[in-house]
């Protein structure tokens, strides 16, 4: 492996289990900051499951393999070790494909939290919150780049929310979270154009060169203004090809039958984990 | 660890202490026959047992009534201000708590100055105090023992009238033995924006019998705020609390009240609690209940004049082996009436929560609109609660809905938050906030939302 000269994100030969079924099987990743990397895939193909591997989920069962930031000095800590609220203060971010609705917590109370305890990854709970009108002047500001209208902050967070006022607030915690990794789960799905587009400018100004972003999606306009280092493809629990941007484009005009021909162990694997969903959902 | 302080020749409520009681008493005589005719009805009463519908989920197996009788007085006055009887419902800078509070106030809100402090300790007075400003306007508040002489044309059409002093034992122990009690009157059109406030304390293995009457005249408008504290931890000497608190709305008149029953875990609370809203009164009523061994609450609205209004709130926290019942009633006499009762109820450990709502419609009480519901979070698998609404209608034209639900904190709802750096308590502990949220919505005044988030707040674990 090359010794990275910037902070890396590296996945490697994940293996993880839900419910006792194997749906990544043997994961390799390298995302450093300021990379955005693509991963695209076809339904039950994993690339949801990476996320939440990522982020920690108790449901998802690292079975082997590592998850690991690497220091520009090449000090490794191993996120596996950490709870997911330790990830996120270690500087990793999710935006969930369908985030979670708290009601009666409202959404600046909440990132309130959220932007305290990132930025003092020692906090307790109880200590001192970051200050109220330090606060509000940054999340004012964040909000008017995204051109969010400021009441948005007041709402229950994801309650009653459209999935486009959803995926906005996935953006918005995201530009005041700051996190040195982010994984995008299908922040463009749900969307129209317009919205798309204005997610993918948002993540541009966003992103810059300190933020390593791994960006699922099915589609190429979130890459329009996040013009991916590398393109990966996911099929039956790995990853399968990797490319350039190009590689983006053509899986959007053509789809994975060149894929699945190309890597017919991956497509029998995805097919046998299709299967199985089915009879479990029988 | 703590030793009783109950020594077996600690008075019971027996008739040497009732005449000890009205020997000493500086109320008035119709006041003094109230008493006596409670007292002879007490005499005749045992406890209630599991055979009335209105205590079959409370036990009172444990329950001694010998134990308890009148206390002596404080040995020191001055407990009022730093210890035990600090206002919890007031104190701090609370404003900055909330980003929705912070938008609202140009600049931070502190404590609330208070129209009237009322306080006692033990059954026993050591705080009574006006706004000089609020008694030039007529407003009259403070002790019963000073007030119902003074002013019997104001109190006496009320006083033990509008609670159903006979109708057990409780209640008749409370109307024999009632002491350190406040009362409050506003005049016609008089309106009060400081809060009135009013708190009973009792030291380790304390007894309060307090009882709290509050009339408003026609068009007139107050904040009521009262407060429990103290009593010994389950398994010390405890406490015992018998209260009762009767509340007149005038027409036209807004009571916004708040009580919050904040004991410790040892108490015996029982309490007994109706209102009389009259014709387009207004009544905003929020219990909180976060203390006590065991809870037996009466609380009664009704609606006695065409377009009355009564929106009755409840929070409630339980944990260990609490045990807290609340019976309520929203009886629709008049027509055009509304009510809207909401109670929230979080548990924790091996506690239960018992709320049993009823609407009751009169035939002549058409056009009414009632709403009641109960949602309970349960935090723990051996917390136990039972939401039994109930509805009781003999008009045709009226709108009444109930309904109760029951729910876990979502696993994925604390991912979710600690995905954005929230420790999972702190995301439990802010779930279970958000669920308080809906009833605190509700609550118009500021500091009372935020003391009651805060005292919720402290109480959740971690959930396992």
């Amino acid at each position: 492996m090359t010794h990275a000269a910037k902070e890396t994100l590296v996945v490697s030969n994940l293996h993880v289990s839900v419910d006792g079924q194997e749906i990544l099987k043997g994961v390799n990743l390298e995302i450093g900051r300021g990379e955005i990397h693509a991963l695209m895939g076809p339904n039950g193909s994993g690339k949801s499951t990476l996320g939440y591997a990522i982020m920690g989920h108790p449901s998802y069962e690292v079975t082997s393999g590592t998850i690991e930031l690497v220091d520009a000095d090449g000090t490794r800590h191993d996120i596996l070790a950490m709870e997911p609220d330790q990830r996120a203060r270690a500087g990793v971010f999710l935006a969930f494909q369908r985030p979670m609705s708290i009601p009666g917590v409202r959404l600046a109370d909440f990132l309130r939290h959220a932007v305290t305890n990132v930025r003092n990854p020692d906090r307790k709970e109880g200590h001192e919150l970051m200050p109220m009108r330090d606060f509000r002047t940054e999340l004012k500001s964040k909000m008017g780049e995204l051109s969010m209208d400021t009441e948005f902050a007041r709402r229950y967070v994801n309650d009653g929310f459209s999935g486009g006022e959803m995926k906005r607030a996935e953006i918005l915690q995201l530009a005041m979270l700051r996190p040195k990794f982010a994984v995008l789960d299908e922040t463009d799905s749900g969307l129209d154009a317009d919205a798309v587009r204005l997610a993918s400018e948002s993540i541009a100004r966003i992103g810059g060169a300190e933020m390593g972003i791994l960006i699922i999606t099915h589609h190429e306009q979130l890459l329009e203004h996040n013009i991916p280092l590398k393109t990966h493809v996911m099929l039956g629990g790995k990853i399968v090809e990797s490319g350039g941007p190009e590689l983006a484009q053509e899986l959007h005009k053509r789809g994975y039958e060149r894929i699945r021909a190309a890597y017919p162990e991956a497509a029998a694997a995805e097919k046998a984990m299709e299967e199985s969903a089915r009879a479990v959902s029988v | 660890m703590s030793t009783s302080t109950v020594t077996p020749s600690a008075p019971a409520f027996d008739r040497e202490s009732f005449d000890r009681l009205v020997g000493a008493s500086a109320l008035p005589e119709w006041a003094i026959a109230a008493r006596r005719q409670a007292f002879e009805r007490l005499e005749s009463l045992t406890l209630p047992d599991r055979r009335d519908e209105n205590w079959m989920r409370t036990d009172l197996r444990l329950f001694k009534p010998k134990a308890w009788g009148p206390r002596p007085a404080p040995i020191r006055a001055g407990v009022a201000d730093e210890g035990l009887l600090a206002p919890a419902i007031l104190s701090g800078d609370l404003a900055s708590e909330s980003y929705a509070d912070f938008e609202a106030a140009a600049s931070p809100v502190g404590p609330a100055t208070l129209g009237g402090r009322f306080a006692a300790v033990d059954g026993h007075v050591v705080r009574d105090e006006l706004d000089p400003a609020l008694a030039a306007q007529g407003v009259v508040f403070g002790s019963s023992d000073r007030l119902l002489a003074a002013h019997a044309e104001l109190f006496r059409p009320h006083w033990f009238s509008v609670i159903d002093a006979g109708c057990d034992w409780f209640a008749a122990l409370h109307a024999a033995f009632h002491a350190a009690s406040a009362v409050l009157y506003v005049p016609p059109r008089v309106k009060i924006a400081a809060p009135l406030h009013v708190i009973s304390g009792i030291s380790e293995g304390g007894v309060d019998t307090s009882h709290v009457l509050v009339v408003l005249g026609e068009g007139a408008e107050a904040t009521v705020l009262t407060e429990t504290a103290g009593g010994g931890p389950a398994g010390g000497a405890g406490g015992f609390h018998c209260g009762g608190t009767e509340i007149v709305v005038g027409r036209g008149g807004l009571l916004r009240m708040v009580n919050l029953q904040n004991w410790n875990t040892g108490v015996w609370h029982v309490a007994r609690q109706r209102a009389l809203v009259h014709e387009n009164g207004r009544l905003q009523w929020t219990l909180g209940a976060l203390g006590s061994r065991l809870s037996q609450v009466a609380q009664d609205v009704a609606l006695v004049g065409r377009g009355a209004d009564a929106q009755v709130n409840g929070v409630m926290f339980t944990e260990g082996r609490q045990h807290l019942v609340y019976n309520t009633l929203q009886h629709h006499e008049a027509p055009s009436c509304r009510s809207d009762l909401l109670y929230k109820g979080a548990l924790q450990d091996r506690s239960r929560l018992v709320w049993r709502g009823m609407i009751k419609v009169d035939k002549a009480a058409q056009k009414t609109d009632g709403y009641q519901r109960n949602d309970n979070l349960m935090l723990s698998d051996e917390a136990r609660a039972d939401s039994i609404p109930g509805l009781e209608i003999e008009a045709d034209d009226v709108r009444c809905t109930h309904g109760a639900t029951s729910g876990r904190v979502d696993a994925e709802q604390i991912f979710y938050a600690q995905a954005r750096g929230l420790s999972a308590d702190e995301a439990a502990r802010l779930v279970v906030a958000g669920f308080f949220q809906q009833v605190f919505d509700r609550i118009t005044i500021p500091q009372v939302r935020e003391a009651l988030a805060r005292a919720i707040g402290s109480r959740i674990r971690r959930i396992t």
